[in-house]
């Protein structure tokens, strides 16, 4: 085996694959916090909308929710081209991610905000909340945390289909790893070293979802 | 005596069927009212429609002189707003069947959460107010736990004192010991009753006969939609006129 | 934006779309098939005795969940080979895939034990069942009736995973769609096309599982 080889090439490759793991990062906080206010928006009109914002907003979830992402990935890249919108692979791939995953957390959203009992918002009116407060006080929080572990394993999802835009040739970490493959033959041990990092980052996002979700559900402890 | 509920010819319906056909009803400055009849007769209903979580369609709900949920506008009957109906809900506090504390905040944010965002008191006003009928409720000491700390009658003491510390108009109580053990219950009707004794205007919907013979100054038996009969406890419960009230008292134990 | 709309040129490849999701629904036939046997095995070893087995059975759901699919079928087709293990571009993915989604149905079936509640068990070794019988005749059916809905949503997720399989150009619904992208340029509708084969499959395969599911309720009941 070439093991003394591939240390080598990793150690001549160290900084491509530092910058593919930071646009990895990048893209993926990028495409999670933006669908994550989008899907907010969307789960909420889902939920709590008038008909004319209901609709939409469900045929959204259902659209994209039926739509492979790599489908998603590259329609949203040919597309955007093809109407003149110059967005380039970078920014095309982080919207198609971002759409993927506001229909994820608008679906989230709203099957957590389903859950909750009706008496929460009738004792919110019951001291005089407006919509506005009740949703604010009280059932957002309370969605908030019915809905985080569900958020995590999307988190982690979007992360994972980060992978597919090195298809539409944004050098994220797979790219990369594809790259430095094509130079030096090594492609069990570098689609390894890639499955490792990806392994690294998602196990990472878990264990600090679980963390969280552990101190929400600790006593309140605040005082004056 | 001024009159702090007044109910005039209320009307409601769920869609083809009436639930509340011409109901007549007024509780002064002081009164504890209990309304009591078999589940279907329309009590809770009644009682909802006093602070809008139910609508109805015909009649007026007045809290303190003030017409609530509907206006007039250009000879039609109209929904306040939501904003006005928050606010005239404000001057009512209803403890539930089933506690609806919220699961995510203190016993004590659960008290200062009206207190803050409906009255617009500091957070340190809220808490002292909060602490004052938190310590009322025997639940003082407990402030800082979640509701799933707390056994049901402890929730339903916080509930109470979540209610009361907005400094309603009235308070409703619907069923509020129904969801709770035995043992528990003895508990949630002392603190209903010392808050009675003080004075607090009370409207409560009850299965507890004896609760209600003790406590109350009125009675109202309600039947189909309807007010059946209401009087004294004394009168109504040991000289039942209607043979519905009969019948309902015979199968209910005092 | 005048852009004219002209389906004529994607409708006439109506052939290789309609075998391109023929070959995707095979791909996500085989790999559920495989998946869920490899995912029963690991799922009854994540309650072995042997804590080592245990540990294994949750290293391998936890490993699998956590890469990309898309890693899998690169490292699977192209890094195998410099093991002496080559399989031709079909075999590979499927095997990819298989492995992937035998972590998740692992947890689908998990859970469906996790759910078979231990006074039937005691119910079984109350009348004189052994350990195997109330295993084959309690605990396996009881646990694939709780799995069904999450076994569904699992295989509408494959099935939308073989569009992957394009980047090793297996030719399914997304290899050909690109391939008619290229040759005509009728971009939007080729994606708007594709994309709506997609969820109508999806879709009806939504049904048909809902269908399955309600047969084997009432059947229990």
């Amino acid at each position: 085996m070439q093991w003394d080889y591939f240390f080598d090439q990793v150690l001549s490759h160290r900084d491509a694959l530092l910058q593919g793991t930071a646009v990895t990062i990048g893209v993926s906080l990028s495409a999670i916090v933006a669908g994550t206010l989008l899907g907010i928006a969307i789960g909420v009109a889902v939920t709590y909308g008038i008909k004319p914002l209901r609709w939409p907003a469900r045929a959204y979830i259902d659209i994209i929710r039926g739509t492979p992402v790599l489908v998603l990935v590259l329609a949203t890249f040919y597309i955007s081209s093809a109407v003149g919108l110059d967005l380039g692979a970078f920014q095309a791939g982080v919207l198609a991610l971002t759409l993927f995953c506001a229909s994820h957390v608008g679906e989230i959203l709203r099957g957590a905000l389903q859950a909750l009992p009706r008496g929460q918002i009738e004792a919110g009116r019951a001291i005089g909340l407006t919509f506005g407060g009740i949703f604010r006080h009280i059932l957002f929080p309370q969605a908030l945390r019915y809905a985080l572990p569900t958020w995590i394993t999307a988190a982690v999802e979007m992360v994972k289909a980060s992978t597919l835009l090195s298809v539409i040739g944004v050098a994220e970490l797979l790219l990369t790893t594809q790259q430095i493959i094509s130079n030096n033959f090594l492609n069990m041990q570098f689609y390894l070293l890639a499955g490792l990092i990806y392994f690294l980052i998602d196990f990472a996002i878990e264990q600090v979802g679980r963390y969280v979700g552990r101190r929400l559900d600790r006593p309140a402890r605040r005082t004056t | 005596m001024t009159p702090i509920v007044e109910v005039r010819a209320l009307h409601k319906r769920f869609g083809e069927l009436e639930v509340l056909k011409g109901i007549d009803l007024v509780v002064n400055e002081g009164e504890v009212v209990s309304i009591i009849g078999s589940s279907g007769s329309g009590k809770t209903t009644l009682l909802r429609c006093l602070n809008l979580l139910e609508e109805f369609h015909q009649g007026e709900v007045r809290i303190g002189g003030e017409s609530i949920g509907y206006r007039q506008r250009n000879g039609q009957r109209v929904r306040a707003s939501e904003r006005e109906i928050a606010g005239q809900r404000a001057m009512t506090g209803m403890v539930f069947q089933a506690f609806n504390l919220f699961p995510h905040m203190s016993a004590l944010d659960n008290v200062t959460l009206g207190l803050t965002r409906v009255r617009g008191m500091s957070r340190r006003q809220a808490v002292e107010l909060a602490d004052h009928w938190l310590e009322r409720v025997g639940m003082r000491e407990r402030r800082d736990h979640r509701p799933a700390q707390l056994s049901g009658g402890q929730q339903q003491r916080v509930a109470i004192a979540r209610a009361i510390a907005m400094n309603p108009r009235v308070m409703l109580f619907d069923e509020a010991t129904s969801a709770l053990d035995p043992e528990r219950v003895g508990e949630v009707l002392e603190t209903i009753r010392s808050l009675a004794q003080e004075g607090m205007t009370m409207v409560l919907v009850t299965h507890e006969m004896r609760f209600a013979r003790d406590v109350s100054d009125k009675v109202v038996f309600m039947d189909g939609g309807r007010i059946a009969e209401q009087g004294p406890p004394a009168t109504l419960f040991s000289t039942p006129e209607s043979a519905r009230l009969q019948a309902f008292l015979k199968t209910s134990s005092l | 934006m005048s852009y004219h709309f002209n389906f004529a040129p994607i409708l006439a490849q109506w052939p290789l779309l309609l075998s391109g999701i023929g070959l995707g629904l095979l791909l996500a036939l085989v790999s559920i098939a495989i998946g869920s046997l490899l995912g029963l095995v690991v799922a009854f070893a994540t309650r072995a005795p042997s804590r080592w087995l245990a540990g294994l059975a949750f290293a391998w759901i936890s490993t699998l969940r956590n890469l990309p699919i898309l890693v899998i079928v690169l490292f699977l087709f192209f890094g195998m080979p410099q093991l002496g293990l080559s399989l031709d571009k079909i075999n590979s993915f499927i095997l990819a895939l298989s492995l992937y989604t035998s972590a998740y149905m692992a947890e689908v079936f998990r859970a469906g034990l996790l759910s078979v509640p231990p006074g039937l068990i005691e119910a079984g070794q109350a009348i004189g069942l052994t350990r195997s019988r109330i295993q084959r005749d309690i605990v396996l059916p009881i646990m694939f009736r709780n799995a069904l809905p999450a076994f569904g949503n699992n295989f509408v997720s494959l099935f939308k995973d073989t569009s992957l399989a394009a980047t090793i150009a297996v030719p399914e619904l997304t290899y050909y769609a690109r391939k008619i992208n290229s040759e005509t340029f009728r971009v939007i509708e080729v994606w708007l096309v594709a994309s709506l084969l997609y969820i109508v499959c999806c879709y009806a395969i939504t049904l048909i599982l809902r269908a399955l599911e309600k047969r084997l309720v009432l059947e229990a009941n």
